[in-house]
Protein backbone atom coordinates (compact mmCIF):
# COMPACT_ATOMS: atom_id res chain seq x y z
CA UNK A 1 0.00 0.00 0.00
CA UNK A 2 1.64 2.82 -1.01
CA UNK A 3 -0.73 5.68 -0.80
CA UNK A 4 -2.90 6.10 2.51
CA UNK A 5 -6.88 4.98 2.03
CA UNK A 6 -8.96 7.71 1.31
CA UNK A 7 -11.93 8.49 4.22
CA UNK A 8 -15.59 9.56 2.51
CA UNK A 9 -16.85 12.43 5.07
CA UNK A 10 -19.63 10.35 6.62
CA UNK A 11 -16.65 8.00 7.84
CA UNK A 12 -17.34 8.48 11.57
CA UNK A 13 -21.02 7.68 11.13
CA UNK A 14 -19.78 4.55 9.62
CA UNK A 15 -17.49 3.98 12.97
CA UNK A 16 -20.65 4.98 15.12
CA UNK A 17 -22.59 2.50 13.41
CA UNK A 18 -20.58 -0.16 14.05
CA UNK A 19 -19.78 -0.64 10.55
CA UNK A 20 -16.75 -2.88 10.01
CA UNK A 21 -14.31 -0.56 7.39
CA UNK A 22 -11.90 -2.09 4.96
CA UNK A 23 -10.30 -1.06 2.11
CA UNK A 24 -11.81 -0.44 -1.07
CA UNK A 25 -10.77 1.37 -4.59
CA UNK A 26 -8.25 3.95 -2.53
CA UNK A 27 -11.13 4.29 0.04
CA UNK A 28 -11.71 2.54 4.00
CA UNK A 29 -15.67 1.71 3.56
CA UNK A 30 -18.07 0.14 5.64
CA UNK A 31 -18.20 -3.75 4.04
CA UNK A 32 -21.20 -4.67 6.79
CA UNK A 33 -23.17 -3.28 9.92
CA UNK A 34 -25.02 -6.06 11.58
CA UNK A 35 -24.66 -8.07 9.19
CA UNK A 36 -24.31 -8.39 5.25
CA UNK A 37 -28.19 -10.67 4.90
CA UNK A 38 -29.78 -8.36 7.08
CA UNK A 39 -29.14 -5.24 5.23
CA UNK A 40 -30.08 -6.83 1.88
CA UNK A 41 -33.71 -8.00 3.44
CA UNK A 42 -34.30 -4.11 4.42
CA UNK A 43 -33.62 -2.93 1.27
CA UNK A 44 -35.73 -5.33 -0.53
CA UNK A 45 -38.36 -4.81 1.96
CA UNK A 46 -37.91 -1.49 3.48
CA UNK A 47 -34.98 0.66 2.53
CA UNK A 48 -31.19 1.06 2.96
CA UNK A 49 -28.60 3.68 3.34
CA UNK A 50 -25.37 3.23 1.30
CA UNK A 51 -22.51 5.83 1.06
CA UNK A 52 -21.48 6.07 -2.08
CA UNK A 53 -19.12 8.59 -2.01
CA UNK A 54 -16.25 6.98 -3.36
CA UNK A 55 -17.45 7.14 -6.77
CA UNK A 56 -16.16 9.80 -9.36
CA UNK A 57 -18.26 13.03 -10.51
CA UNK A 58 -16.88 14.28 -13.23
CA UNK A 59 -18.48 17.30 -15.18
CA UNK A 60 -18.02 18.13 -18.73
CA UNK A 61 -19.26 21.51 -20.23
CA UNK A 62 -19.68 24.12 -23.42
CA UNK A 63 -21.31 24.19 -26.08
CA UNK A 64 -19.57 21.24 -27.85
CA UNK A 65 -20.26 19.13 -24.61
CA UNK A 66 -23.22 16.86 -25.92
CA UNK A 67 -21.07 15.53 -28.80
CA UNK A 68 -17.62 15.08 -26.97
CA UNK A 69 -19.67 12.96 -24.19
CA UNK A 70 -21.58 11.42 -26.90
CA UNK A 71 -18.21 10.46 -28.63
CA UNK A 72 -16.74 8.71 -25.29
CA UNK A 73 -19.74 6.90 -24.68
CA UNK A 74 -21.67 4.23 -26.07
CA UNK A 75 -25.02 5.05 -25.57
CA UNK A 76 -26.37 8.23 -27.01
CA UNK A 77 -26.56 11.55 -24.82
CA UNK A 78 -27.75 13.11 -27.61
CA UNK A 79 -31.46 11.91 -27.07
CA UNK A 80 -31.58 13.01 -23.02
CA UNK A 81 -33.53 16.09 -21.76
CA UNK A 82 -32.54 18.24 -19.37
CA UNK A 83 -33.27 16.31 -15.82
CA UNK A 84 -32.54 12.92 -17.66
CA UNK A 85 -30.15 10.40 -17.33
CA UNK A 86 -28.96 6.89 -18.82
CA UNK A 87 -26.57 3.56 -18.08
CA UNK A 88 -23.84 3.83 -20.60
CA UNK A 89 -20.33 2.37 -21.20
CA UNK A 90 -17.33 4.04 -21.84
CA UNK A 91 -14.97 1.81 -24.35
CA UNK A 92 -11.53 2.44 -25.76
CA UNK A 93 -10.49 1.66 -29.97
CA UNK A 94 -10.77 -1.95 -29.53
CA UNK A 95 -14.05 -2.13 -28.11
CA UNK A 96 -13.30 -3.22 -24.74
CA UNK A 97 -14.82 -1.72 -21.43
CA UNK A 98 -12.83 0.88 -20.17
CA UNK A 99 -16.03 1.68 -17.44
CA UNK A 100 -19.48 2.06 -17.15
CA UNK A 101 -21.34 5.21 -16.16
CA UNK A 102 -24.41 6.80 -15.85
CA UNK A 103 -24.24 10.44 -17.60
CA UNK A 104 -26.85 13.35 -16.70
CA UNK A 105 -27.27 16.10 -18.54
CA UNK A 106 -27.94 18.90 -15.87
CA UNK A 107 -28.10 21.30 -18.76
CA UNK A 108 -28.39 21.44 -22.11
CA UNK A 109 -24.49 22.17 -22.82
CA UNK A 110 -23.54 20.60 -19.24
CA UNK A 111 -22.77 16.71 -17.95
CA UNK A 112 -22.55 15.06 -14.72
CA UNK A 113 -20.90 11.93 -15.38
CA UNK A 114 -20.76 9.28 -12.83
CA UNK A 115 -17.77 6.39 -12.97
CA UNK A 116 -16.45 3.79 -10.42
CA UNK A 117 -14.32 4.97 -7.84
CA UNK A 118 -11.51 2.41 -9.04
CA UNK A 119 -11.56 4.13 -12.48
CA UNK A 120 -11.98 8.14 -11.50
CA UNK A 121 -7.87 8.33 -12.36
CA UNK A 122 -8.21 6.39 -15.88
CA UNK A 123 -11.97 8.09 -17.04
CA UNK A 124 -10.89 11.70 -15.89
CA UNK A 125 -8.16 11.44 -17.64
CA UNK A 126 -9.76 10.49 -21.15
CA UNK A 127 -12.71 12.76 -20.62
CA UNK A 128 -9.95 15.47 -20.33
CA UNK A 129 -7.71 15.01 -22.89
CA UNK A 130 -11.43 14.97 -25.39
CA UNK A 131 -12.12 18.16 -24.03
CA UNK A 132 -9.04 19.87 -24.49
CA UNK A 133 -9.88 23.13 -26.60
CA UNK A 134 -13.69 21.68 -26.73
CA UNK A 135 -15.43 21.94 -23.52
CA UNK A 136 -14.60 22.78 -19.78
CA UNK A 137 -14.15 19.65 -18.01
CA UNK A 138 -14.03 19.31 -14.34
CA UNK A 139 -13.07 16.44 -12.05
CA UNK A 140 -15.94 17.31 -9.00
CA UNK A 141 -15.08 13.92 -7.29
CA UNK A 142 -13.75 15.93 -4.10
CA UNK A 143 -16.17 18.08 -3.23
CA UNK A 144 -19.22 15.94 -4.51
CA UNK A 145 -20.94 13.42 -1.92
CA UNK A 146 -22.94 10.87 -2.74
CA UNK A 147 -25.74 8.86 -1.02
CA UNK A 148 -27.93 6.17 -2.22
CA UNK A 149 -31.05 6.00 -0.34
CA UNK A 150 -32.91 2.63 -2.24
CA UNK A 151 -35.86 -0.03 -1.59
CA UNK A 152 -39.87 -0.12 -1.51
CA UNK A 153 -40.05 2.72 1.54
CA UNK A 154 -37.44 5.25 -0.17
CA UNK A 155 -39.52 8.02 -0.76
CA UNK A 156 -41.91 7.44 2.77
CA UNK A 157 -38.57 8.13 3.87
CA UNK A 158 -38.12 11.40 2.06
CA UNK A 159 -41.66 12.27 2.56
CA UNK A 160 -40.17 12.84 6.03
CA UNK A 161 -37.83 15.09 5.13
CA UNK A 162 -39.52 18.10 3.99
CA UNK A 163 -41.92 19.13 1.90
CA UNK A 164 -39.65 19.46 -1.23
CA UNK A 165 -38.00 16.01 -0.76
CA UNK A 166 -41.68 14.36 -0.21
CA UNK A 167 -42.33 15.47 -3.86
CA UNK A 168 -39.39 13.71 -5.37
CA UNK A 169 -42.28 10.89 -5.31
CA UNK A 170 -43.32 12.08 -8.56
CA UNK A 171 -39.19 11.63 -9.99
CA UNK A 172 -39.36 9.43 -13.02
CA UNK A 173 -36.96 6.54 -13.44
CA UNK A 174 -33.50 7.76 -14.63
CA UNK A 175 -34.47 11.63 -14.16
CA UNK A 176 -33.12 13.80 -11.52
CA UNK A 177 -33.83 17.25 -10.22
CA UNK A 178 -32.18 19.66 -7.48
CA UNK A 179 -34.38 19.33 -4.12
CA UNK A 180 -34.02 20.41 -0.41
CA UNK A 181 -33.76 16.96 2.02
CA UNK A 182 -33.56 17.61 5.32
CA UNK A 183 -32.69 21.42 4.71
CA UNK A 184 -29.73 20.67 2.38
CA UNK A 185 -29.39 21.51 -0.92
CA UNK A 186 -29.25 18.46 -3.06
CA UNK A 187 -29.45 16.80 -6.24
CA UNK A 188 -31.82 13.89 -6.39
CA UNK A 189 -31.79 11.10 -9.20
CA UNK A 190 -34.19 8.50 -9.43
CA UNK A 191 -31.38 5.77 -9.99
CA UNK A 192 -29.74 2.84 -8.05
CA UNK A 193 -28.00 -0.12 -7.50
CA UNK A 194 -30.01 -3.10 -6.03
CA UNK A 195 -32.92 -3.49 -8.13
CA UNK A 196 -34.93 -1.38 -5.97
CA UNK A 197 -36.52 1.70 -6.29
CA UNK A 198 -34.89 4.78 -4.84
CA UNK A 199 -32.62 8.01 -5.19
CA UNK A 200 -29.17 8.58 -5.59
CA UNK A 201 -28.11 12.03 -3.48
CA UNK A 202 -25.54 14.24 -4.62
CA UNK A 203 -25.10 16.81 -2.43
CA UNK A 204 -21.67 18.97 -0.96
CA UNK A 205 -19.02 17.06 0.60
CA UNK A 206 -19.41 19.26 4.03
CA UNK A 207 -23.29 18.22 3.96
CA UNK A 208 -23.18 14.66 3.68
CA UNK A 209 -22.58 13.35 7.41
CA UNK A 210 -25.79 15.54 7.97
CA UNK A 211 -27.63 14.53 5.09
CA UNK A 212 -26.38 10.82 6.55
CA UNK A 213 -27.53 11.32 10.08
CA UNK A 214 -30.91 13.17 8.86
CA UNK A 215 -32.13 10.13 6.99
CA UNK A 216 -30.99 7.40 9.89
CA UNK A 217 -33.05 9.10 11.95
CA UNK A 218 -36.00 9.84 9.56
CA UNK A 219 -35.87 6.30 8.64
CA UNK A 220 -34.58 4.27 11.46
CA UNK A 221 -38.86 3.83 12.08
CA UNK A 222 -39.40 2.88 8.92
CA UNK A 223 -37.17 0.01 8.54
CA UNK A 224 -34.52 1.82 7.25
CA UNK A 225 -30.69 0.62 7.99
CA UNK A 226 -27.40 1.52 6.88
CA UNK A 227 -25.96 -0.99 4.22
CA UNK A 228 -22.59 -1.84 3.67
CA UNK A 229 -20.52 -2.85 -0.42
CA UNK A 230 -21.37 -6.29 1.08
CA UNK A 231 -25.01 -5.91 1.11
CA UNK A 232 -24.14 -3.64 -2.14
CA UNK A 233 -22.84 -6.40 -4.24
CA UNK A 234 -25.55 -9.21 -3.22
CA UNK A 235 -28.35 -7.14 -4.16
CA UNK A 236 -26.63 -5.80 -7.49
CA UNK A 237 -26.38 -9.64 -8.39
CA UNK A 238 -29.61 -10.57 -7.91
CA UNK A 239 -30.88 -7.51 -10.27
CA UNK A 240 -27.75 -8.85 -12.27
CA UNK A 241 -26.17 -5.29 -12.84
CA UNK A 242 -22.99 -5.39 -13.89
CA UNK A 243 -19.64 -5.12 -11.66
CA UNK A 244 -17.18 -3.36 -12.74
CA UNK A 245 -13.29 -5.48 -12.27
CA UNK A 246 -15.64 -8.36 -11.94
CA UNK A 247 -17.99 -8.66 -14.68
CA UNK A 248 -16.61 -6.17 -17.36
CA UNK A 249 -13.25 -4.88 -17.52
CA UNK A 250 -10.74 -4.13 -20.44
CA UNK A 251 -10.89 -7.66 -21.57
CA UNK A 252 -14.62 -7.88 -22.08
CA UNK A 253 -16.61 -5.67 -24.62
CA UNK A 254 -19.99 -4.46 -23.97
CA UNK A 255 -21.58 -7.18 -26.27
CA UNK A 256 -21.01 -9.97 -24.80
CA UNK A 257 -20.90 -8.65 -21.61
CA UNK A 258 -24.78 -8.48 -22.59
CA UNK A 259 -24.80 -4.64 -22.63
CA UNK A 260 -25.39 -4.28 -26.29
CA UNK A 261 -28.45 -2.21 -25.73
CA UNK A 262 -26.04 0.74 -24.01
CA UNK A 263 -24.17 0.48 -27.62
CA UNK A 264 -26.00 2.62 -30.19
CA UNK A 265 -24.17 2.34 -33.54
CA UNK A 266 -26.88 4.43 -35.39
CA UNK A 267 -26.00 7.39 -32.81
CA UNK A 268 -22.45 8.37 -35.39
CA UNK A 269 -18.93 7.39 -35.09
CA UNK A 270 -17.72 6.91 -30.56
CA UNK A 271 -14.73 5.50 -29.63
CA UNK A 272 -14.56 1.92 -29.97
CA UNK A 273 -17.30 1.84 -33.05
CA UNK A 274 -15.19 -0.08 -35.82
CA UNK A 275 -14.03 -2.70 -33.04
CA UNK A 276 -17.85 -3.21 -31.70
CA UNK A 277 -19.13 -3.25 -35.55
CA UNK A 278 -16.54 -6.25 -36.15
CA UNK A 279 -17.45 -7.68 -33.25
CA UNK A 280 -21.28 -7.56 -33.95
CA UNK A 281 -20.33 -8.93 -37.63
CA UNK A 282 -18.92 -12.33 -36.62
CA UNK A 283 -20.87 -14.70 -34.36
CA UNK A 284 -19.77 -14.34 -30.62
CA UNK A 285 -17.17 -16.70 -29.15
CA UNK A 286 -18.91 -16.18 -26.04
CA UNK A 287 -21.08 -14.64 -23.05
CA UNK A 288 -22.47 -13.85 -20.13
CA UNK A 289 -24.56 -15.87 -18.11
CA UNK A 290 -26.70 -15.91 -14.77
CA UNK A 291 -26.55 -18.88 -13.37
CA UNK A 292 -27.77 -21.41 -10.48
CA UNK A 293 -26.02 -23.53 -8.36
CA UNK A 294 -27.39 -26.99 -8.55
CA UNK A 295 -25.32 -28.78 -5.82
CA UNK A 296 -24.19 -27.20 -2.74
CA UNK A 297 -21.40 -24.87 -3.12
CA UNK A 298 -20.92 -20.97 -3.81
CA UNK A 299 -19.42 -19.87 -6.73
CA UNK A 300 -17.03 -16.95 -6.39
CA UNK A 301 -15.23 -14.62 -8.76
CA UNK A 302 -12.46 -15.82 -10.72
CA UNK A 303 -13.57 -19.51 -9.96
CA UNK A 304 -13.12 -21.96 -13.29
CA UNK A 305 -16.26 -23.40 -15.09
CA UNK A 306 -16.02 -26.27 -16.54
CA UNK A 307 -17.83 -29.06 -18.94
CA UNK A 308 -18.89 -32.88 -18.02
CA UNK A 309 -15.18 -34.18 -18.59
CA UNK A 310 -13.48 -31.61 -16.16
CA UNK A 311 -12.71 -29.08 -19.44
CA UNK A 312 -12.17 -25.60 -18.41
CA UNK A 313 -14.83 -23.61 -20.69
CA UNK A 314 -14.85 -20.38 -18.90
CA UNK A 315 -14.90 -18.19 -15.69
CA UNK A 316 -17.22 -17.20 -13.10
CA UNK A 317 -17.27 -13.48 -12.65
CA UNK A 318 -19.40 -12.93 -9.81
CA UNK A 319 -20.74 -15.22 -7.07
CA UNK A 320 -22.71 -15.28 -4.19
CA UNK A 321 -25.76 -16.66 -2.15
CA UNK A 322 -28.81 -14.84 -3.31
CA UNK A 323 -30.65 -13.89 0.27
CA UNK A 324 -33.52 -13.02 -1.65
CA UNK A 325 -33.90 -15.33 -4.59
CA UNK A 326 -32.98 -17.97 -1.89
CA UNK A 327 -30.16 -19.53 -4.25
CA UNK A 328 -26.71 -19.61 -4.69
CA UNK A 329 -26.09 -17.16 -8.01
CA UNK A 330 -23.29 -16.44 -10.19
CA UNK A 331 -22.11 -14.64 -13.52
CA UNK A 332 -19.94 -15.75 -15.87
CA UNK A 333 -18.69 -16.02 -19.47
CA UNK A 334 -19.34 -19.48 -21.18
CA UNK A 335 -18.88 -19.89 -25.11
CA UNK A 336 -21.81 -19.18 -27.02
CA UNK A 337 -23.17 -22.44 -27.93
CA UNK A 338 -23.15 -23.19 -24.38
CA UNK A 339 -25.00 -20.15 -22.94
CA UNK A 340 -28.51 -21.33 -23.38
CA UNK A 341 -31.05 -21.54 -20.13
CA UNK A 342 -30.89 -24.75 -19.03
CA UNK A 343 -27.43 -25.94 -20.20
CA UNK A 344 -25.86 -27.44 -17.24
CA UNK A 345 -21.96 -27.21 -16.14
CA UNK A 346 -19.84 -26.97 -13.68
CA UNK A 347 -17.82 -24.54 -10.85
CA UNK A 348 -14.61 -25.51 -10.05
CA UNK A 349 -15.28 -24.31 -6.63
CA UNK A 350 -11.65 -24.77 -4.81
CA UNK A 351 -10.99 -28.10 -6.58
CA UNK A 352 -14.52 -29.27 -6.36
CA UNK A 353 -16.91 -29.44 -9.58
CA UNK A 354 -20.22 -28.39 -8.57
CA UNK A 355 -23.05 -28.30 -10.72
CA UNK A 356 -24.66 -25.23 -11.92
CA UNK A 357 -27.03 -24.39 -14.53
CA UNK A 358 -27.69 -21.57 -17.07
CA UNK A 359 -31.06 -19.49 -15.89
CA UNK A 360 -32.81 -16.55 -17.26
CA UNK A 361 -31.35 -13.28 -15.51
CA UNK A 362 -32.18 -11.06 -13.74
CA UNK A 363 -32.50 -13.60 -10.57
CA UNK A 364 -35.13 -11.11 -9.01
CA UNK A 365 -37.23 -8.57 -10.69
CA UNK A 366 -39.36 -5.82 -8.29
CA UNK A 367 -42.87 -6.52 -8.63
CA UNK B 1 -23.41 -10.09 18.74
CA UNK B 2 -20.80 -10.51 21.18
CA UNK B 3 -17.57 -12.53 21.44
CA UNK B 4 -17.43 -14.88 24.27
CA UNK B 5 -14.64 -17.35 24.90
CA UNK B 6 -15.79 -19.75 27.45
CA UNK B 7 -13.37 -20.88 30.04
CA UNK B 8 -13.62 -24.69 29.62
CA UNK B 9 -13.07 -24.48 26.36
CA UNK B 10 -9.51 -24.78 24.65
CA UNK B 11 -8.42 -22.68 21.22
CA UNK B 12 -6.44 -22.52 18.47
CA UNK B 13 -4.60 -19.16 17.03
CA UNK B 14 -7.01 -20.03 13.96
CA UNK B 15 -10.05 -18.95 15.86
CA UNK B 16 -11.29 -22.63 15.97
CA UNK B 17 -12.10 -24.11 19.82
CA UNK B 18 -12.04 -27.61 21.67
CA UNK B 19 -13.61 -29.15 23.70
CA UNK B 20 -12.33 -32.53 25.70
CA UNK B 21 -15.08 -35.33 25.46
CA UNK B 22 -15.13 -38.62 26.06
CA UNK B 23 -14.24 -39.54 22.42
CA UNK B 24 -11.31 -37.22 22.66
CA UNK B 25 -12.47 -33.42 21.29
CA UNK B 26 -15.19 -31.90 19.70
CA UNK B 27 -14.18 -28.90 17.52
CA UNK B 28 -15.45 -25.63 16.47
CA UNK B 29 -15.32 -21.79 15.43
CA UNK B 30 -15.12 -19.15 18.03
CA UNK B 31 -17.55 -16.52 18.53
CA UNK B 32 -14.71 -13.49 17.36
CA UNK B 33 -14.33 -16.11 14.01
CA UNK B 34 -17.74 -16.22 13.47
CA UNK B 35 -18.40 -12.22 13.88
CA UNK B 36 -15.39 -11.77 11.71
CA UNK B 37 -17.24 -14.02 8.65
CA UNK B 38 -20.94 -12.33 9.34
CA UNK B 39 -24.16 -14.88 7.65
CA UNK B 40 -22.56 -18.30 7.09
CA UNK B 41 -23.82 -19.84 4.23
CA UNK B 42 -22.30 -23.26 3.64
CA UNK B 43 -20.01 -25.65 5.46
CA UNK B 44 -18.16 -28.36 3.96
CA UNK B 45 -16.70 -30.77 6.35
CA UNK B 46 -14.28 -32.96 3.55
CA UNK B 47 -13.71 -35.53 5.64
CA UNK B 48 -15.02 -38.60 6.80
CA UNK B 49 -15.23 -40.88 10.02
CA UNK B 50 -12.41 -42.69 10.32
CA UNK B 51 -9.42 -40.36 8.54
CA UNK B 52 -6.73 -39.34 9.76
CA UNK B 53 -5.29 -35.79 10.26
CA UNK B 54 -1.85 -34.20 10.86
CA UNK B 55 -2.43 -30.76 12.91
CA UNK B 56 -2.98 -28.25 11.12
CA UNK B 57 -4.38 -30.02 7.86
CA UNK B 58 -7.57 -28.65 6.61
CA UNK B 59 -10.62 -30.55 7.36
CA UNK B 60 -13.16 -28.59 5.38
CA UNK B 61 -14.31 -24.63 4.18
CA UNK B 62 -16.78 -22.22 5.64
CA UNK B 63 -18.54 -19.71 3.52
CA UNK B 64 -19.94 -16.35 4.68
CA UNK B 65 -21.63 -14.50 1.80
CA UNK B 66 -18.32 -12.73 1.26
CA UNK B 67 -15.61 -14.39 1.99
CA UNK B 68 -14.57 -18.74 2.44
CA UNK B 69 -12.08 -19.71 5.21
CA UNK B 70 -10.95 -23.12 5.41
CA UNK B 71 -11.12 -24.93 8.44
CA UNK B 72 -7.79 -26.99 10.18
CA UNK B 73 -7.35 -29.87 12.21
CA UNK B 74 -6.50 -28.30 15.80
CA UNK B 75 -4.74 -31.77 16.74
CA UNK B 76 -3.52 -34.83 14.55
CA UNK B 77 -6.22 -37.76 15.27
CA UNK B 78 -8.83 -39.48 13.83
CA UNK B 79 -12.22 -38.09 12.75
CA UNK B 80 -14.48 -39.95 14.78
CA UNK B 81 -17.76 -37.97 14.31
CA UNK B 82 -18.79 -35.34 11.85
CA UNK B 83 -21.88 -32.98 12.28
CA UNK B 84 -23.92 -33.69 9.57
CA UNK B 85 -26.55 -30.90 10.84
CA UNK B 86 -24.71 -28.27 9.28
CA UNK B 87 -25.42 -29.23 5.67
CA UNK B 88 -28.32 -28.12 5.51
CA UNK B 89 -28.38 -25.44 8.66
CA UNK B 90 -25.12 -23.31 8.51
CA UNK B 91 -27.25 -20.87 9.96
CA UNK B 92 -26.31 -23.04 13.31
CA UNK B 93 -22.76 -21.25 12.98
CA UNK B 94 -24.60 -18.22 13.60
CA UNK B 95 -26.87 -19.30 16.11
CA UNK B 96 -24.78 -21.55 18.74
CA UNK B 97 -20.85 -21.67 18.02
CA UNK B 98 -20.03 -23.44 21.13
CA UNK B 99 -22.90 -25.68 21.03
CA UNK B 100 -25.15 -27.24 18.30
CA UNK B 101 -22.78 -25.83 15.85
CA UNK B 102 -19.61 -28.17 16.82
CA UNK B 103 -17.94 -29.62 13.65
CA UNK B 104 -15.85 -32.71 14.31
CA UNK B 105 -15.02 -35.07 16.75
CA UNK B 106 -11.26 -35.85 17.03
CA UNK B 107 -9.50 -38.50 18.98
CA UNK B 108 -5.87 -36.60 18.99
CA UNK B 109 -3.22 -39.53 17.99
CA UNK B 110 -0.12 -38.13 19.49
CA UNK B 111 0.12 -35.08 22.58
CA UNK B 112 -0.21 -31.76 19.96
CA UNK B 113 -3.56 -30.92 22.05
CA UNK B 114 -1.33 -29.90 24.76
CA UNK B 115 -0.23 -27.30 22.54
CA UNK B 116 -3.47 -25.47 22.71
CA UNK B 117 -4.44 -22.38 23.98
CA UNK B 118 -6.15 -21.13 27.18
CA UNK B 119 -8.98 -18.97 27.66
CA UNK B 120 -6.29 -16.22 28.50
CA UNK B 121 -4.23 -16.99 26.03
CA UNK B 122 -6.77 -16.73 23.31
CA UNK B 123 -8.16 -13.67 24.41
CA UNK B 124 -4.38 -12.32 24.35
CA UNK B 125 -4.35 -13.37 20.67
CA UNK B 126 -7.71 -12.47 19.61
CA UNK B 127 -6.95 -8.90 21.03
CA UNK B 128 -3.72 -9.03 19.09
CA UNK B 129 -5.53 -9.43 16.03
CA UNK B 130 -7.43 -6.77 16.32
Amino acid sequence: MTEALRRTPIHEAHVRLGGRIVPFAGWEMPVQYKGIVDEHVAVRTAAGLFDVCHMGELEMGGEHAASVVNYLVTNDVSRLGVGQALYTCCCNEQGVILDDLIVYRAADQRFLIVCNASNREKISTVFAKAAENHCEFKDLSDETALIALQGPKAFDVLALAGKDAASLVELKSFHFRDAVVANIKCTVARTGYTGEDGVEIFCAWKDAAALWDHLIELGGPLGLKPCGLGARDTLRLEARLSLYGNDIDETTNPIEAGLGWVVKMDKGDFVGRDAIEKIKASPLPRKIVGFEMVGRGIARHGYPLRDASGKEIGVCTSGSPGPTVGKSIGLGYLPTELSAVGTTFFVDCRGKNIEAVVVKTPFYKRK
Amino acid sequence: MSTTFPADLKYTKDHEWTKKTDAGLLVGITSFAVEQLGDITLVSLDVKVGDTLAAGKAFGTIESVKTLSDLYAPVAGKIVRINTDLTDKPELVNEDCYGKAWMIEIAPSDASAEGLLDVAAYKAHVDASG
